[in-house]
Formats: structure tokens, sequence, C-alpha cells
């Protein structure tokens, strides 16, 4: 816990979690991307393609609407502020996480809550029908996926005895209160998938490779963007992406990250994360490639799925627990 | 205590009377009415504070003629925290409404409604001080009727007259059943004072406590618009000038989440099964959803607002209904996290939707239209209003670090601690009714999204909203001061906690205020700080950090912060407003994926040309949703009473005659009876 650590080493490591959360994210879409070329049978570009493409959108000049206001230009900020904030929240490679006591698995839904309501609201500013589609559709995914994306985590929690995710992803890391039939970590792990597919729109939810009008959704919003306040709204996306990939792989399997803050598990944590989470990227990778794009309104349906099998994680954690 | 009441009680007794004694003078009778409830609030204020921190109940008593009436009054920390929060909303509606009502001069009295405007915060202060039954009902009575009259303050338009008579009947219904509780609870002691309520002499028989319950529910649940008796607020709530409106939402129908407090707590001791709790949950859950489903589908910006009140009583009654039922099971620190989330979002809800009413207000103002389809950019005409708006729009919507976020969060914690309830069905209910809170909240969001950025933001779609200008400086102030209560509630849970843990102590008589502050105050930890915990100032800072970290980068690119200005592409042509997404557009997916609840109807018209069927002359569009209540619970009550009325009306014949041989039948029967 925070309390028994100097103040000193609990900075350090925060801004450690937030350097690696910034600083790794644009070479996983770059990752996600080279699998995704690699088995369309391209060549594809190099996975560090994205640092260069931030690096030369930071270089040009912004163009404004002129109808918008400080909105528009405050949002980008904002949006980064709540995406790295929140990923502050999620045990990274140490499963001791200082921020722990700053919020539970709710606070880092409503911190990302207050970046799609920024969006949403930037969406809106610029005055075109497509910024405005875009944020009309983002409110509908997100209200969906947030009740289901709560029920996994519950789900979760109650074995932990937690909603505190660094308390959940030590505790499973150090295999307390390990349960006997995993059948509510199955249940809320594809809910939560689908949740991180929406949230982060990604296929099926949404395409993040498309410009066409009568699919995007996160695109759309961000339409009227350019410049560095382009780049931030691109590196936040990828932080977000990082952030539930981050939340999936060390809930569900926590292990080899640090339980100690020891120099050496500290390196084998952040060896074994960039493992996972390149893992996870594949994954993502392929699942573009497999699956076309949902019609907005069936996205609904899936999102509904995915509630009610966090929903039967609940009740099974109870019937088995008796 | 007697002599602060007595300040305030005079002095708002002033503001009831002395503005009318100059006639025609309406900057005057503004000043006056106005000033003297604004000083008047500060004693309420400073009476509230006093009265929770005082170690014993301040009371006094007057007695009357009236048989059963006594003037006595008392200062427990429940009525203290009420009165504070009705007394810091009504210092700043009286702030507002100094400038407010400028806009009444020479249409309407000012004297009149500046005294009624006294008059009906005075009727609020005596509801919560009422220690006797009589007392509270002619308190209550007041209160109903004073707000009927100031809600019927433009009634030359007919649709005000119509809000105006809809509300009238629904609280006197609710009065009815409010009445009823009260002599059921009569029964027991004889007397219409509440220590009597509280010990009576023979307690009541479980089935009459039962009733009492269902009464009490039924009664004060129609002042406090909980589904399906809200359907008086989207009428009520716009029909009235806004200061008003914010003081009608923001704290009366509070008063009645005080009086259920007062008898399933105070008169009950708290000793009830399991399900009161969860019918209270239940309407909590139903309310909440449907409050905010409503509000979306409504482009009346100060209706969307009175949705969102249905919605918020939902949030504050989960956490009541959820702290009833840990309490019947035994768990009382949990009940007390209930109680004490309840009645953080209760100040909270208070201060950001008195906030919203007074940006709905300053918009009315400025653009003499309530339709949000009319507005438009008008963060760059009004900025200040916007600023505020926004910043009660985020609180409302439970974003981190406002005040509604961390009252909404500890609404969650207490749900989610359900594990602990040795009843499986409760364990599962109550995490059921946390999905139905996320849901309601991310919708909430969903439609401040939609209200912000329709109104405030992209292009003027009206020439109303084109010349809107922002509005005088004592408007700005009391949205500024309630803009930063929101973020001061939020940001300083350490300070709040304590203060409702007094109210919750005094209620089931178990402290928890310092298991729940951690880390010497930084977080706040519902009961167990291993199952959660939540530091807003943390979060705050951490979003400042990460904000600067963005200011940072973009710095550290090299990136140039040079902008140019240029008009949106729109596909070759100009941008205009009718290509904005309008608010009706906006919700369209939502309309659409919950068209269960709303069963919309949509009719569209097309006239086309006579030379081609391709091009269309004009189009009709037309949409509205069913409003289910009205049309299956409340319309066939409506024809049955008024059929009713009419086949009574044969015994009124309009013949003296008649009426002599009716007095003689009735004395005949009388005697007959006495025999």
């Amino acid at each position: 816990m925070t309390t028994d650590q100097p103040i000193l080493q609990a900075i350090v490591l925060t801004m450690a979690q937030a350097i690696v959360l910034v600083s790794v994210s644009p070479s996983i879409v770059g990752l996600v991307n080279k699998v995704k070329a690699r088995l369309q049978c391209r060549q594809g570009a190099g996975i560090l393609q994205p640092y260069a493409d931030l690096k030369k959108l930071f270089r040009k000049q912004a163009v404004v609407s002129t109808s918008t206001s400080w909105i528009f230009t405050a949002t980008p900020y904002i949006v980064f502020a709540s995406t790295v904030t929140a990923g502050l929240l999620v045990p990274v490679f140490a499963s001791q996480t200082p921020l722990n006591f700053a919020g539970n698995i709710i606070a880092l839904v409503y911190l990302l809550a207050l970046g799609t309501f920024f969006l949403i609201l930037a969406g809106l500013d610029s005055g075109s029908p497509f910024g405005g589609m875009g944020s009309s559709r983002e409110a509908i995914v997100a209200s969906l996926t947030e009740p289901a994306m709560i029920m996994a985590i519950f789900a979760i929690a109650l074995t932990a005895g937690s909603t505190n995710l660094s308390t959940i992803v030590h505790k499973t890391a150090l295999l307390e209160g390990i349960v006997t039939d995993p059948s509510p970590h199955v249940m809320a792990l594809a809910a939560l998938f689908i949740v991180a597919l929406a949230e982060t729109g990604r296929v099926p939810v949404d395409n993040p490779a498309t410009h066409l009008e009568l699919t995007m959704i996160h695109e759309a919003m961000l339409l009227e963007y350019s410049g560095h306040y382009l780049a931030l709204l691109e590196w936040a996306s990828a932080i977000k992406l990082l952030v539930f990939l981050t939340l999936i792989a060390n809930v569900f399997a926590p292990w080899g990250i640090a339980t100690s803050l020891t120099p050496v598990a500290l390196t084998i944590g952040l060896a074994v994360y960039l493992a996972k989470i390149a893992g996870l990227a594949l994954l993502i990778g392929t699942i573009e490639c497999m699956f076309a794009k949902l019609r907005l309104f069936r996205v609904t349906d899936l999102l509904g799925v995915a509630f009610i099998l966090a929903l039967l994680g609940l009740l099974f954690f109870y019937m088995l627990r008796g | 205590m007697a002599i602060p009441l007595l300040i305030i009680l005079v002095s708002y007794a002033a503001g009831l009377l002395l503005p009318l004694c100059f006639p025609a003078r309406p900057k005057i009778q503004n000043l006056m009415a106005h000033g003297l409830a604004a000083f008047a609030s500060v004693g309420g204020i400073g009476l509230g504070i006093v009265g929770l921190f005082a170690p014993e109940p301040l009371s006094m008593s007057v007695p009357s003629t009236i048989p059963l009436l006594t003037f006595s009054v008392r200062l427990d920390a429940l009525s203290s925290f009420f009165l504070l929060t009705i007394s810091l909303i009504g210092l700043t509606a009286s702030i507002y409404a100094m400038g407010y009502v400028t806009v009444f001069y020479g249409r309407i009295s000012i004297a009149l409604l500046g005294s009624l405007y006294n008059g009906f915060l005075l009727s609020m202060t005596l509801v919560t001080l009422a220690d006797n039954g009589f007392l509270f009902l002619i308190a209550w009575e007041l209160m109903s009727l004073i707000s009927y009259f100031l809600v019927v303050t433009e009634h030359e338009k007919a649709d005000v007259r119509y809000a105006g008579l809809f509300y009238l009947i629904m609280t006197h219904a609710g009065t009815a059943f409010i009445i009823l509780t009260f002599l059921l609870l009569f029964q027991g002691g004889g007397s219409f004072s509440f220590d009597a309520f509280r010990h009576p002499e023979q307690p009541l028989p479980d089935d009459m406590r039962t009733l009492a319950f269902v009464l009490a529910l039924v009664g004060f649940g129609t002042k406090a618009g909980i589904v399906p008796l809200h359907v008086w607020l989207p009428y009520a709530h716009p029909a009235a000038p806004s200061h008003i409106s914010a003081l009608m939402s923001g704290v009366m129908i509070k008063t009645a989440i005080y009086a259920l407090l007062r008898v399933y707590f105070d008169f009950f001791g708290g000793q009830f099964p399991w399900w009161w709790g969860f019918v209270v949950l239940v309407i909590g859950a139903v309310s909440a959803l449907l409050g905010v489903m409503y509000a979306l589908m409504e482009h009346d910006l100060k209706s969307l607002l009175a949705y969102h009140s249905v919605e918020n009583i939902g949030i504050i009654l989960l956490g009541i209904g959820a702290g009833m039922i840990f309490h019947s099971y035994g768990l009382d620190e949990l009940a007390a996290l209930g109680l004490i989330a309840g009645l953080y979002h209760t100040i909270n809800h208070a201060v950001f939707k008195a906030l919203l009413f007074f940006g709905a207000g300053s918009l009315l103002y400025a653009t003499h239209t309530r339709n949000m389809e009319e507005y438009g950019g008008l963060l760059r005409r009004m900025p200040w209003t916007g600023a505020f708006f926004l910043i009660g729009a985020v609180s409302i919507a439970a974003l981190p670090p406002t005040n509604g976020f961390v009252s909404e969060w500890l609404v969650f914690q207490s749900l989610f601690l359900s594990y602990q309830i040795p009843s499986l069905l409760m364990k599962l209910m109550l995490p059921i009714a946390a999905a139905m809170l996320a849901l309601t909240g991310v919708l909430a969001l969903t439609c401040f999204a939609k209200a912000f950025g329709i109104s405030f933001l992209a292009l003027p779609r009206t020439s109303h909203a084109k010349h809107a200008e922002e509005v005088p400086w004592t408007m700005r102030i009391a949205m500024g001061v309630l803009s930063a209560v929101c973020l001061a509630l939020g940001l300083a849970p350490i300070l709040v906690v304590p203060t409702m843990d007094y109210v919750t102590a005094s209620m089931i008589g178990i402290s928890i205020g310092d298991k729940m502050l951690a880390l010497d105050g930084w977080a706040l930890a519902p009961v167990n700080v291993e199952f959660s915990s939540l530091s807003s100032p943390a979060l705050g800072l951490a979003l400042a950090a990460t904000a600067a970290l963005g200011l940072a980068l973009v710095a550290l690119y090299g990136g140039t912060s040079a902008r140019r200005y240029s008009r949106p592409w729109a596909c070759g042509v100009n941008l205009t407003p009718r290509m904005e997404y309008s608010a009706t557009g906006f919700v369209q997916p939502i309309k659409r994926v919950f068209n269960t609840i709303y069963q919309p109807t949509v009719k569209l018209e097309t006239e086309f040309l006579e030379e081609s069927r391709y091009f269309a002359k004009r189009r009709r569009f037309e949409f509205h949703i069913e409003p289910i209540f009205q049309t299956y619970l409340y319309d066939p009550v409506i024809v049955f009473m008024s059929r009713l009325a009419d086949r009574m009306r044969i015994v009124q014949g309009g013949s003296l005659h008649l009426y002599l041989a009716y007095m003689f039948v009735t004395l005949v029967v009388l005697l007959l009876a006495a025999l």
C-alpha cells in the first residue's frame, strides 16, 4: 500500500508508469498495423511508423475551424490527460501502483468517460455534419459499453475482494484467493474483450483505417483536427488502446508482473508486460483481418452480448460460491 | 436558537410584506424582496451549520389555541443538513433573481413575485424545522400552494396554466397520502407531535406500519418525482421563472427526501423489513433510468433539466434504498455508507441543478426561447454563462473530479458491497441496480453533451442566438458561486463526508466518518480501504499533471503552437447552421436502440413537384414519443374522474327546493343514526 512507501518512490514509480504508457503506445498501433499488413500479404510500414507520423503532425501548423470555440482547442489536452490518468490507475509492470488509492475501476471508467465527453463536444463544435455524426454514434457506443465494462470488472473484483485494480492484480499474481472454477473469469474476459474493441474503436465496432463517412465513428470526431492537436488525439487513442490491453493482460493473467520493487523483479515485469501486450496486439490485428465491420445498429447486439456475459459471470460467481 | 430563528423568520416575513408596500416601484421591490431573502438565507446557512454540530438537537415550542397544533420546531442533524442545503440555494437564487426578474418589469408584478418568493423559502424552511405533524402539514401545504402560484407567474400563457393545474392536482393528491400517513401515526400516541410519532404509547401493528410505509412513499414520492408519479415535473418546472425552477428542482423536491428519511429512520426508528429498502431501491433504479431516457428526447432545455431531476432523485433513492436494505440486515456500517452517498448526492444535485437552471434561465433571458434547436454558438456570445453551464454539465454527468462523480461513486460502492448481504436475491439485485446506474450515468453524459454541444457550440442556429448578449453580473455571480461550490464539493470530500456522517450517525447511531477517510483524509474509502478507495484531489492533480505533460510534449517535439483559422470543409459549399447536427439528430441512434421504451411515432410527409416524382417541393417531418405513463396510467384515471363528475352533476339540480330536501333527508338520517 502507498502508506508505507516513501512519497518520492511513489512519484518516481508513477512517472515511470506514465513514461512507459506514453512511449510504448504508438508502437502497439504500429504492431497491429504490421500484423494486419502481413495477413493481407502486404509488406506494411515498420512498427515504429506511428512515431514518425506523430513527429510529422507535431511539426505541422494546425488549422482551426472558424466556427469553433475554446472547447475545440482544449479538448486534445483534456482527452490526453484523462487517458493517461486512467492509465495510471492500471498496474502496468509493477503490481502495486502508487496511485492505487486515487481510484478504483469506476474511477477508471469515468475518467475515460471524461475524455469521451469532451471529444463528443469537440465533434459538435466544428459545426461540420461529420463531426456531429461521429459524436452521436460515439455516444450510443459509449452508452452501451460502460455498463458491460463495470459489470465485467465487478465479477472479477468479487473474487479478489477489491475493486481497486492494483489490489486485484497483486492478489491474483500472488495466487491469493484463487478460484477453483474459472468460469466467472472466462465470462468476464470475453465481455471485457468486446468492450475493449468497442471503446478503442477497433473492428468490428469501428474501423480506425477508414475515412468513409458512412462507417466512421471515432475518426469522424477528429476530422477537423490537424497539426499538434491531431497528434495529441492520435497519441491519446493509442494510449487508450494500450490501457485496455494492459487491463486485460494484467487482470486476467498478471503472472510475471513485479510484485516487489526490486530491480530484477521490475526488469522481468517490464519484459513480461511487453510480451503480453505484443501478444494481444497480434490478436487484435488478426481479428481486424478476419471480421468485417458491423453495421452501427448491429453493434448494439454485440455490446448486449458483452453485458449479458458479464452478468452471467457475476451469477456464476454467486452460484459457485453458494 | 430562538434569536437566530426569529431573525430568519422575521426577514422572510419582511421580504413577504415590504415589497407590497411600494407599489409601482419595481426596482425597489426587487431589491427589497431578494435582498431580504438573501439575508435570511445567510441566517439559514448559519443556523444549519450550528445545528449540524450541536451535540443535542435544538428545540423550542410555542403552544397554540388550536387543538393538536403546537408551534414546535426542532433542529437536529437531519433538519440542519436540509436547512443548510435550502438556504445555500436560496442565497444564490436570491442574488440571481435580482438580475433575472428585470425581464418581468412592467409585465407582471414584481412585488407579488418577490413576496411569494420569500413565502416559498419561508415555507421550505419551516418544513425542515417543524416538530409537529400539524405544523409540518401547514408548512408543506403552504410550500405547495405558493409554488403553484409561482409556477403560474406567466399565467397569460395557456400552457403555463395547464402546467399549474397539473401540478396543483398532483401535489394535492400527494398531500392526501401524507395526511393519511400522519393519521396512521397519530393512532399510536394520540398526538401530532413528532415525539409521539417517535415513541408511540402503543406501537402500530405490522400491517399498519406497512400501510404507512406505502402511503408515505406515494405521498412524498409525488413531491420527489419518482416514476410513475413524476409526470408533473416536466410541466411545472419549465413553466416557472428560472430562479423558481432552480429552487423547485434543486431543493423543493428534496424536502420529500427529508420527509421520507424522517418517517423511515426517525419515526419508525429504522425498524423495517428488507423489502422496504428493496422497494425504494427498485423505484430509485427505475426513476434514474427512465428519467434520463426521457430527458434525452427533450429539446426544451428546462424540461430536459426537469427530467434530470427525476433521474437524480432516483440516484439519491438508490443510495437510501441500499442503506435501508443494509440496515435491515444489521449491516449498519454499510447502511451508513448508503445513506451518506444519498445525502451527498442530495446536496450535490441541489447545487448543480440550481446552477444548470440558472444557466438555462440565462439562455432564456438572452434569447427568449427555451428550445435548444434555436440556440447554437452561444459560448462565444456568452462566455461566462457557457463556462458555468459546462461545469454544471460535467458535474451532473458525474465526471471526475467534480462533485457529482464523488457522490455517484459512493452510490456505486454501496451497491457493490452487497456481497456481504446474506440473501442471494439481494446479492444479485444490487449489482444489477449498479448496472442500471452505470447506464444512467453514460446516458446523462450523452444528454449533457447534447445540451451543451447543441446550445453553446458550433454556429448560431437562429438570429436569437446570433444576437444574444451576456447576462447581468448578478446572474453571473450566482452561477459563479455555485460552480465554485460544485468544484469544492468534488475536490474536498474530506470536509463533506464528516458532515454527512454526523447526520447518518444521528439517524442510525453509527459513525463511519473516521473509517471513510483514509490516508489522512486524502482518500475516501467506503468502510473497507482494501475494497475500494477514491481520492478526487489526487485525480485532479494527476489530470493537471498529465495535461501539463501533453503541453510539454507539444513543446518537446518542437511543435509549433501556431494555428491558422479557416472555414471547415463542407464538400465545396459554405458551412451553414442548417448542416449542423440537430439535437433530434444527435439522439436518433439512442431513440432507435431503445425504441421499446420510447415507442416513437414518425410521420414523414413529402410534397413532390408536379413535373417529377424525383424532386421534393416540401418535406414535413414529425416525431413524438409515446408518453407511456400519461397514456396508460393517468388518462384512464382522468377519464374516469370526469365521467364520475358528470354523473354526480345530477345531484346538483340547481333547484332550491331540492337542496332543502337534501338537508331534510340528511337531518333525518343523522337523527336516526344518533338513536
